[in-house]
């Protein structure tokens, strides 16, 4: 089991670019990923909305988290189509993790670790 | 809606019914002759209105409040429909619209008896009684449903149906009838078409009492009180500007053109008031909200109410344009420096509003609209040279005021004594949605 040969790629981005990622990584191969909407914040904070005149903090922006698993030596190419497609420069971008897979298996046929991928 | 016409043959008839016996059927206008044209616009306008309550007001409403409270928000507009219209049939019609005493009508009504299939009101004498007992009925609804936005978000939902019936017969109902009914501020010659006094400012500041006693919402001033989405607030917009010109342009009581004075009147004070309301926070806030044009356009029709069958068309967009910046000024400065937390600014809105309206209708009246055989003069304002008009919408406006702001009081008083107005602070922070219905939106 591991041996660190499977890796999973989590990127926090911005939700407008969650087809031009998309496109990104099935032109590299990839064959699946879950996208989520998640709310949180970093360098960019939140922002202030005003109604009627009473001024809200919004400190938790709407983002995109997805996540996909790889082979650990299609790391570096995932990473690089991730900031590729999802970047523009201005703050509030997002941020990629990669972390190790313990385990994969594909529910359907019993496949295991890097078939399962 | 000057509907003195008519009122003394009423009174008369009234009287001598009462004097030999005769059934209250007889007691209709001799002359009356009913019209299928008005009969047909009234009937289009009364559903007109009718639809400004549910949906219209329901879907503004809940789309300001948090996700919590949407479902209890528009409770309060339906069961506001239902007991309103019940309590209408029972005794309200009758109190507000028979007789001719200063203060209060008469049981000659109650339970609509006595309404026979030529029966019609001495106040519209060439539709139906029953449309009229409808129309007035869909008013006194959207009236007492307007203040539900003051108190939303926190009052208990058994106290607020005992707040609706109790409300509407001690308060409007006297008021309806003073102004509409042939009560002391119509013996006076008050302008209100159509409810700048007995409608706007009476719901206003109802609400804006009923929010000073039920207090400010848990979290006020530091939780983020952002509406959920503004999107139903727009379609409620639409629904209410649309009904809106059921609501004035029905008050002519007639297909006639004094309708189109009124409806052209209206429509032309809600694109000021939105644009206005626009301009301002583009100017002084830097964007132009979405809910600042819906409450601009809302500003607007309030204001323009009292004055829209009396004036021309331009006189419309001059109301328009000073409704929408006092009730801007009154949302996002009066309301943060006094401090009370009208929820949804009933006040700020429609007891400004239709002030202001009331006042303006005495300024701009135009002798030539409201001129009939009947009252051959017409009634000018200001500007054609009546200035007493004025003083005469000024003294409407504070009996108005005084009535519903010592009325709402009492009320609301003595009802805290049998059971709490407010919700327990658990239960508001939960939402009202699953504690007072049992229901939420997923």
């Amino acid at each position: 089991m591991g041996d660190e040969f499977m890796k999973l790629v989590i990127a926090i981005i911005k939700p407008f670019k969650l087809e031009d990622v998309r496109d990104a990584l099935v032109a590299l191969g990839v064959q699946g990923m879950t996208a989520s909407e998640v709310t949180g914040y970093g360098r960019q904070k939140g922002h202030t909305e005003i109604y009627r005149g009473a001024e809200y903090a919004v400190n938790f922006l709407p983002k995109i988290r997805i996540e996909v698993a790889v082979p650990s030596d299609r790391v570096a190419a995932v990473v690089d189509a991730i900031i590729a497609s999802a970047k523009t420069g201005q703050i509030g971008d997002g941020k990629i993790f990669v972390t190790t897979i313990d385990q994969a298996v594909r529910i359907r046929t019993g496949e295991t670790d890097v078939d399962a991928l | 809606m000057t509907r003195h016409s008519g009122r003394m043959a009423c009174g008369i008839a009234a009287t001598l019914s009462l004097i030999f016996g005769a059934a209250p059927a007889l007691a209709q206008d001799a002359a009356a002759k009913i019209d299928g044209a008005d009969t047909a616009w009234m009937i289009s306008a009364t559903a007109l209105v009718l639809m400004m309550t549910i949906p219209g007001l329901a879907l503004f409403y809940c789309g300001m409040v948090r996700k919590k409270n949407v479902l209890a928000t528009m409770a309060q507009s339906v069961a506001c429909t239902a007991l309103c219209s019940l309590l209408w049939f029972a005794v309200g019609y009758s109190l507000s619209f028979t007789g001719d005493a200063p203060a209060l009508g008469t049981f000659e009504r109650l339970f609509l008896r006595g309404i026979g299939m030529e029966a019609t009101s001495a106040f519209a004498p060439t539709i139906p009684e029953l449309v009229y007992v409808v129309y007035q009925m869909a008013f006194a609804i959207f009236t007492v449903a307007l203040i539900a936005g003051a108190i939303a978000d926190r009052m208990r939902f058994s106290a607020f149906l005992w707040f609706v019936a109790g409300w509407l017969i001690f308060v409007y109902v006297p008021i309806a009838h003073w102004v509409w009914g042939g009560g002391f501020l119509a013996g006076i010659g008050v302008l209100d078409f159509a409810g700048g006094t007995v409608v706007h400012l009476n719901a206003g500041v109802a609400g804006l009492v009923a929010a000073y006693l039920l207090g400010k919402r848990h979290g006020y001033g530091t939780d983020n009180f952002a509406p959920h989405d503004l999107s139903l607030a727009v379609i409620g917009t639409g629904l209410l500007w649309v009904g809106w010109l059921g609501f004035n342009g029905g008050s002519a009581l007639g297909a006639n053109a004094r309708a189109a004075f009124a409806i052209t009147a209206t429509h032309l004070a809600a694109s000021t008031g939105a644009l206005t309301w626009m301009f301002l926070e583009w100017w002084t806030r830097g964007k132009p909200s979405v809910l600042g044009l819906i409450t601009g356009a809302i500003a607007g029709l309030g204001a323009i109410t009292p004055a829209s069958g009396f004036v021309l068309p331009w006189h419309g967009v001059v109301i328009g344009l000073i409704a929408g910046a006092i009730c801007f000024w009154a949302c996002t400065w009066l309301k943060l420096r006094i401090g009370y937390d009208d929820s949804l600014d009933v006040f700020g809105v429609h007891g400004i509003g239709g002030a202001t309206g009331t006042l303006l209708t005495g300024v701009f009246a135009v002798a030539a609209l409201s001129a009939g055989p009947d009252a051959p003069e017409g009634s000018p304002g200001l500007l054609e040279g009546n200035a007493r008009q004025v003083l005469i919408q000024l003294y409407a406006v504070g009996a108005v005021l005084i009535w519903s702001g010592a009325l709402t009081y009492v009320l609301l008083k003595a009802i805290d004594f049998l059971l709490p107005l407010r919700v327990s602070q658990q239960h508001e922070i939960e939402g009202l949605d699953l504690t007072q219905h049992g229901e939420a939106l997923k």
